[in-house]
C-alpha cells in the first residue's frame, strides 16, 4: 500500500504544546505530531465528541469544541491501528457534514481504511471517501482504483454492503478517467444472476448510469448490459433499470435513440404493479410519445385505466403529466386527465395536490384554453390561497388566458388586487401583467390609452418595485405608437405631479421615463407651464442626478416649445391683423391669461370679416390647437426657469450642471432679444433676432428621432467612391469647413453671462438637425415614415376620464367579479382600431427563448448509445437501412429475416449455423464493412462508418459474443412491434 | 438526475445530515445553500404545500417533530430567457424565468423530472426505516448514528436514483453489521 513521504518527517514536538489556535492554522499534512499509545487507550469516542458538542453553551464554547476535537482527529488518524484511526475518521466525518469543516485533506486516510478486513472499518472508509473526493479535484481516487475493483469483484471475502459502498463511491465521485478503467468492472455486477446479489445488481445499473454520464465513450460497453436488466426477473433489478433508462431519455437532447426500447416499456406498463417503475415508465413515455404518433394511441389506453383504477396520487398525478405534456391530441385522454385535475383543485386539506393541480394546468399551455376555463374558479380562488407558491401559479395561469378581449377586464382587476396584497405578491402580479401586455410588441393591446393609464396605475401601488420595466414600456411606447402619446403625456404629468412617487426609490425610474415623455412629447401637453412647474419642484434633488438631467433637459424642450408657440401665435396674430385694425389685436394680445381662447376667437371674427383665404384658415389651426401664451405667461415661465435652474448650475454632478447651463443659455439668449425691450404698449411686432433663434430651436427639435433598427448600419452599403481605410489626417480641415457654414449665417448677441456655452449649444443644435435632414434624403429607405400612416386615426377619441374608479371592497368580491369574464378568447369586434405599432424588421421585439440547452457530455452520451442501439454514429442517412437488433428482438424481427437472406447472402449461411459465435460476428462485421464499401462509394463516408463498426467489433469481443449481430434491413428506423 | 441532494435540518436551522448526489458544490456553497433553504422553509406553514423552488432546485419537504427532511430534485423549469426590446434605446432585460414562461406561451418541451409526490413518498419511507431501525427515532438518534443514516440512504438512494423502497432489504446490511461488530 501507498504510504505518504511525509510519515518519515521525524516528529518531534509534543501534540500537547500545540494551542488549538496555531493547530486549526497548520494544515494537517505538515503538523508533525506523533500518535502514540496514549492516543490509542485514551481516545475519545465520537459520541463523547457529540456529548461535549451538544453541552457547550454557546458558539463559541462549541468552536473550541471542535476545534480540540480536530486536534485530537489529527494525531490519532495517522495511528497505524486502524481501530483508532476509524475512530478518528468517523469523528471527523461527524464534524465534517455537520459543521461545514473541510475534509477533503483527510481523504488519504479514508483510502487507508479501505482495504481493511473488518467491514465496519471499509464503511466508514467509504463513507468519509463518498463525502469529501470530488471527481475533478482529487487525485488521490486512482490510487482507489485498485481497491474499488477489488470490491466490485464477486467472491465471498466481498459481502455485498461493501460493493455497494464501493459502488456508492464510484457513483459520487466518478471522474472520465476512473469511469473509463472501472465500467468493465461493473460488468459481472450488472450481468449476475444470482438472488443473493440482486440488489447489487440494481446499484450497479445506478452507477453504470453515473459511469455513462461522465464517460460517454464506455457506453459500447455499459449499454447492452443495461438494456438486459429491463428484462431481468428481478423487480428491483429492472426499477433501476428503468430508473436509469428514465435518466438517460429525459436528459438526452433528442431521446430518438431510445425509441426501440420502447417495447420492453409498453411490457412493463402493462405488467408493472410497482407505482415507482410506472412513473418512471410513464416519464420515458413522455419524452417518447411525441416522436411517433403510433407508440402514442398504443400508450394510450394503459395510462387511463391506469388513471381511472390507481389510488395512488403519485402514479395518478404522472399520468396526468403525461398525457397533458404529451398525448395533448387526444381528446378523450385529456378529458379524463382533467376531471382528474378538477379533483386535486378541489382538495381543499392539501396545499400540494392544489399546488401540483395548478401545475398540471400551465403544463397545458394555451393550446387547450377550455380546460383553465372550465376550472376557473378553483384557479381564481387560489390567487387568495395562503401558499405563496399556489397563488403564483394560479396568477401565471390567468395571465396565460389573457387575450385582446379579456385584457382590459381583467388587468384591471389583477391590478386592483395587486393594491391590497402584501408586497411580494403584488409584484408577482404587477411584474406578469407587464411582461404579458408587453410581449410581441404589445400585441394583445388594442387600447393604448387604456394600457398607459394601467401602467401610471401600477405605479401608485406602493409596493410597486418594477420601476425598470415601467420606464421601459412607457418611453418605448412614445417611439413606437404614435397615437398613445396625448395619453402618454397626460399620465406622465400626473406622474410628475405626485409628491408621493418621490418617495419610492424603485419608481424614480418611472420619473424620468414620465420626463422625457412630457419633454419630448410636449405638444400633447394642455399646460406647459404646469409640467415645467413639476419639473422643477424643490423636491426633485431627491433624486438621483442623472434622472436630474432628464428633468432638466426636458425644462429646456418645454421651454422652445413654449417660446415657439408663443412667437408662431404672435405671427398668426399679426398676419390676420393686417386685414383687421392692428389696434384691437394689439389689445386682445394684452389682456389676461385666463381668457385666451376668448381672444383667438374674436381674432377669428376679426379675420373673417376680413379676406378669409386659405392662409389665414391654416393659421387658425394654428392657433387653435396650441396652448396660448401670452407676455406675462412666458416671462414668468422664464423667471420661473431662472429661479429654479440657476442654483443648478453650480451643481456638484456634471451631467446636471451641463443642462443646467444650457437651459440658462438658451434663456439668456432669448432675454437678450429686442422684444423684451419693447413697451406693451408699442407694436408686437416679432423681431428678426427672436424669429431666427425660434427657428433655430424650431429646427432642432421638430425632427423626430424615430427608433432605427439595429441592423440599419449594415444596410447602407458603401457609396461608390467612398474608402473607409483612407486616412483621415485632413478630417479636422473638412470639419472646420463644415462647422462654419450653418453658424456663420446666425449672428448671436450673447449675454456676458456664459457665451462659450451657449454658442457651442446653439451649433450643436443646429448641425445634428441639417445632418440628420441629409440623411434621411440620402438614405429614406431606412428611416421611419414621418408623415403619420393612417390619417383616420386622428379622429381618435381620448380616455379622458379615469379608467379605474377605485372600489374598495374586500378581496373575495374581486375575486367573483373576475369570474365574470370569460378567460377564453372571444372573438369580438374591436370597437376602434387598434393604433399602429412601429416595427422595425421582423426580429424586433420578437422572443429568443433558449429552451433546451444542449450540453456537450449529453450530445455525446446520445450519439454514442445511438451507436449502440442504432448500430450507427451520427449518420442518419444510414438509420433507415442498417439497424441492429439485440438478442430479444431478433426473436421479435425474425419475420425479417427473408429480407436479410435477400440482402445479405452470406448472413443467411450463416444464420442457423451452430459454428463459433465468435468467428461468425467476425465474420458478419467483415461483411458489413464490405457492404459499407460498396454503398458509401455513393455517400463518401466510409471511414466513419467503418471506424463505428470497429469500434462496435471490439466491444463485442470483450463481451465474449454475449450478443449477436444480425443485420436487420428495414425502411423506417422506428419499430413496429408495438402495432 | 433525480435527487440532487438530501438535507435533514432541525428547527433550528442546523444541519443534521447533508448528502449531495453528484453536486460538487465548496463548503462555503453548502453553507449558502442550506441556510437560505432552511430559511425558506421554516417561513412557511401547514397549510402551505411542501414544494418550494430554490435557484435552480425544486425542494421537496416535510417536517417530522422538530426535523425538516428536504430532498433538492432538479427544477423542471430552469431554462433561462432573454426578453430583448431591441430598439436603439433599449436594453435587454432578464425575468423570472417562471413568468416569462407563461407569459410567452411556450410549449415546454421539458418533462419534469421527478414526481414530487413520490419524493414525498419517499421522505416518509426514510423516516419510517428509521423509525423501525432506531425505534421511535428522534433527531437524537440521527445525531448519534449519523453514519448509520447514511447508510440507508446509501442503500435507497444511488446516484440520485431511487433504488431500494423495501425497508427490510435497506436495514439488511446494517444489521449485517452491527452483527459484526
Amino acid at each position: 500500500m501507498y504510504r505518504p513521504e511525509r510519515r518519515s518527517e521525524a516528529p518531534n514536538s509534543k501534540p500537547s504544546a500545540f494551542s488549538a489556535a496555531s493547530m486549526a492554522a497548520t494544515a494537517a499534512i505538515t503538523t508533525t505530531s506523533s500518535p502514540s499509545l496514549v492516543d490509542t487507550l485514551f481516545q475519545r469516542s465520537l459520541d463523547d465528541v457529540i456529548r461535549a458538542l451538544r453541552s457547550s453553551p454557546s458558539s463559541a464554547s462549541e468552536e473550541t469544541v471542535i476545534s480540540r476535537a480536530l486536534d485530537e482527529i489529527r494525531r490519532e488518524i495517522r495511528s497505524p491501528d486502524l481501530d483508532t484511526k476509524s475512530v478518528s475518521l468517523q469523528k471527523l466525518t461527524y464534524l465534517a457534514s455537520l459543521h461545514h469543516l473541510d475534509l477533503s485533506w483527510a481523504a488519504f486516510h479514508a483510502l487507508e481504511l479501505l482495504p481493511s478486513p473488518s467491514l465496519p472499518h471499509a464503511r466508514i472508509g467509504y463513507l468519509a471517501a463518498s463525502l469529501s473526493f470530488h471527481p475533478s479535484s482529487t487525485e488521490l481516487l486512482p490510487l482507489a482504483t485498485h481497491q474499488l475493483r477489488k470490491h466490485f469483484a464477486p467472491s465471498p471475502a466481498n459481502p455485498p454492503a461493501l460493493a455497494a459502498s464501493a459502488l456508492h463511491l464510484l457513483a459520487l465521485a466518478s471522474s472520465p478517467d476512473l469511469g473509463r478503467h472501472l465500467a468493465s468492472d461493473l460488468l459481472p455486477l450488472l450481468s449476475s444472476q444470482s438472488a443473493a446479489s440482486s440488489s447489487l445488481r440494481a446499484k450497479a445499473v445506478a452507477t453504470a448510469l453515473r459511469t455513462l454520464a461522465v464517460c460517454p465513450d464506455v457506453a459500447p460497453v455499459l449499454f447492452k448490459p443495461l438494456v438486459d436488466c429491463l428484462s431481468s426477473s428481478d423487480p428491483r433489478t429492472v426499477s433501476a433499470a428503468v430508473g436509469a433508462f428514465c435518466e438517460l431519455a429525459l436528459a438526452a437532447p433528442d431521446p430518438f435513440p431510445y425509441l426501440p426500447l420502447a417495447p420492453e416499456f409498453y411490457r412493463l406498463l402493462v405488467d408493472s404493479r410497482n407505482n415507482w417503475v410506472l412513473i418512471k415508465v410513464l416519464k420515458i413515455f413522455a419524452r417518447l410519445a411525441p416522436l411517433e404518433p403510433r407508440l402514442a394511441s398504443r400508450i394510450l389506453d394503459p395510462i387511463c385505466q391506469l388513471l381511472r383504477r390507481s389510488h395512488a396520487k403519485s402514479l395518478v398525478f404522472e399520468c396526468i403529466r403525461t398525457i397533458l405534456s404529451s398525448l395533448t391530441d387526444h381528446e378523450e385522454a385529456v378529458r379524463l386527465a382533467v376531471d382528474k385535475v378538477k379533483e386535486f383543485l378541489s382538495s381543499d386539506d392539501d396545499p400540494n395536490l392544489r399546488y401540483l393541480g395548478l401545475r398540471a394546468l400551465s403544463m397545458l399551455g394555451s393550446a387547450h384554453p377550455w380546460v383553465v376555463e372550465e376550472s376557473k374558479e378553483a384557479v381564481i380562488k387560489s390567487l387568495s390561497d395562503p401558499d405563496t407558491n399556489i397563488r403564483i401559479e394560479s396568477l401565471h395561469l390567468i395571465v396565460g388566458m389573457l387575450c385582446e378581449s379579456n385584457v382590459v377586464e381583467i388587468c384591471n382587476l389583477l391590478n386592483k388586487y395587486a393594491m391590497k396584497s402584501d408586497p411580494e405578491f403584488a409584484n408577482e402580479i404587477i411584474g406578469a401583467m407587464l411582461v404579458t401586455c408587453g410581449k410581441n410588441l404589445y400585441e394583445l393591446i388594442l387600447d393604448f390609452d387604456w394600457y398607459v393609464a394601467l401602467l401610471g396605475e401600477m405605479v401608485r401601488n406602493p409596493h410597486c418595485a418594477k420601476g425598470e420595466e415601467i420606464e421601459r414600456q412607457l418611453v418605448d411606447i412614445g417611439l413606437r405608437v404614435r397615437d398613445a402619446r396625448p395619453e402618454l403625456v397626460r399620465v406622465a404629468r400626473d406622474l410628475l405631479i405626485d409628491p408621493a412617487l418621490l418617495g419610492n426609490p424603485f419608481l424614480f425610474r418611472v420619473l424620468s421615463a414620465s420626463a422625457w415623455v412630457s419633454g419630448e412629447y410636449v405638444e400633447f401637453s394642455r399646460n406647459p407651464v404646469e409640467l415645467v412647474e413639476a419639473l422643477l419642484q424643490p423636491r426633485i434633488n431627491l433624486l438621483p442626478s442623472l434622472i436630474r438631467a432628464v428633468y432638466i433637459q426636458s425644462v429646456f424642450k418645454v421651454m422652445s416649445f413654449c417660446f415657439i408657440s408663443f412667437i408662431e401665435q404672435i405671427q398668426a396674430v399679426e398676419l390676420l391683423s393686417v386685414g383687421g385694425s392692428t389696434q384691437r389685436s394689439e389689445k386682445n394680445g394684452e389682456q389676461s391669461d385666463t381668457v385666451p381662447l376668448k381672444t383667438t376667437e374674436s381674432n377669428v371674427s376679426e379675420g373673417d370679416h376680413g379676406d378669409t383665404t386659405a392662409d389665414t384658415v391654416l393659421l387658425l389651426d394654428l392657433i387653435d390647437k396650441k396652448t396660448n401664451f401670452t407676455r406675462e405667461s412666458i416671462s414668468d415661465l422664464m423667471n420661473l426657469i431662472e429661479t429654479a435652474v440657476a442654483p443648478l448650475s453650480e451643481c456638484e454632478e456634471v451631467e446636471v450642471q451641463e443642462r443646467a447651463r444650457n437651459v440658462l443659455g438658451l434663456l439668456f439668449t432669448l432675454r437678450e432679444t429686442q422684444f423684451w425691450n419693447i413697451e406693451a404698449a408699442h407694436e408686437l411686432k416679432s423681431d428678426k433676432e427672436l424669429s431666427e433663434i425660434i427657428e433655430l430651436l424650431e429646427a432642432a427639435f421638430s425632427e423626430e428621432l424615430g427608433p432605427v433598427s439595429a441592423n440599419a448600419q449594415k444596410r447602407v452599403s458603401v457609396p461608390e467612391g467612398l474608402n473607409l481605410n483612407a486616412n483621415l489626417s485632413d478630417l479636422s480641415k473638412i470639419l472646420t469647413d463644415y462647422d462654419l457654414t450653418p453658424s456663420a449665417s446666425i449672428s448671436f448677441s450673447l449675454q456676458s453671462y456664459n457665451p462659450q456655452e451657449t454658442k457651442e449649444d446653439s451649433v450643436l443644435a443646429v448641425e445634428p438637425s441639417s445632418l440628420l435632414a441629409e440623411h434621411r434624403k440620402r438614405h429614406g429607405l431606412y428611416y421611419l415614415s414621418t408623415h403619420r400612416d393612417g390619417d383616420e386615426l386622428n379622429d381618435y377619441p381620448r380616455a379622458n376620464e379615469p379608467l379605474l374608479p377605485v372600489d374598495h371592497g374586500d378581496a373575495t368580491e374581486d375575486l367573483v367579479k373576475l369570474t365574470t369574464p370569460s378567460l377564453v378568447p372571444r372573438k369580438s369586434k374591436p370597437t376602434k382600431p387598434r393604433p399602429v405599432v412601429i416595427r422595425l424588421d421582423e426580429g424586433d421585439g420578437t422572443s429568443t427563448s433558449h429552451l433546451t440547452t444542449v450540453k456537450k457530455s449529453d450530445n455525446l452520451l446520445s450519439e454514442a448509445i445511438r451507436g449502440v442501439l442504432l448500430e450507427n454514429e451520427s449518420q442518419p442517412s444510414l438509420s433507415g437501412k442498417l439497424d441492429t437488433s439485440s438478442k430479444r428482438r431478433e426473436n421479435d424481427a425474425s419475420d425479417n429475416s427473408e429480407l436479410i437472406s435477400q440482402q445479405t447472402e452470406s448472413v443467411t449461411l450463416e444464420h442457423g449455423n451452430s459454428s463459433s459465435r465468435k468467428s461468425r460476428q467476425h465474420r458478419t462485421h467483415k461483411e458489413r464493412n464490405e457492404s459499407h464499401f460498396k454503398n458509401e462509394d455513393i455517400e463518401k463516408s466510409s471511414r466513419h462508418s467503418i471506424k463505428s463498426s470497429r469500434q462496435h467489433r471490439r466491444h463485442k469481443h470483450r463481451q465474449r459474443g454475449d450478443v449477436t449481430a444480425d443485420i436487420v434491413p428495414q425502411t423506417p428506423a422506428i419499430q413496429d412491434f408495438l402495432l | 438526475m433525480g435527487i440532487r441532494f438530501v438535507l435533514l435540518v432541525n428547527k433550528q436551522g442546523q444541519t443534521r445530515l447533508a448528502q449531495y448526489y453528484a453536486e460538487h458544490l465548496t463548503l462555503d456553497e453548502r453553507r449558502a445553500l442550506e441556510g437560505e433553504i432552511v430559511r425558506k422553509c421554516l417561513a412557511r406553514t401547514e397549510q402551505q404545500c411542501s414544494f418550494v423552488e430554490h435557484r435552480n432546485y425544486k425542494i421537496v419537504y416535510r417536517r417530522y417533530a422538530s426535523l425538516f427532511f428536504l430532498v433538492g430534485v432538479d427544477n423542471d423549469e430552469q431554462m433561462e430567457y432573454t426578453y430583448c426590446g431591441s430598439f436603439t434605446h433599449g436594453r435587454s432585460k432578464q425575468f423570472s424565468s417562471v413568468i416569462a414562461y407563461v407569459a410567452m406561451g411556450a410549449v415546454v418541451d421539458v418533462i419534469a423530472y421527478v414526481n414530487e409526490l413520490a419524493i414525498l413518498e419517499f421522505i416518509h419511507l426514510f423516516v419510517e426505516t428509521m423509525d423501525r431501525h432506531f425505534g421511535n427515532v428522534c433527531e437524537l438518534d440521527i445525531m448519534f448514528h449519523l453514519e448509520k443514516a447514511h447508510f440507508m440512504l446509501e442503500e435507497m438512494v444511488m446516484n440520485g436514483c431511487i433504488v431500494e423502497t423495501s425497508k427490510s432489504n435497506i436495514l439488511a446490511p446494517i444489521q449485517l453489521m452491527e452483527k459484526a461488530s
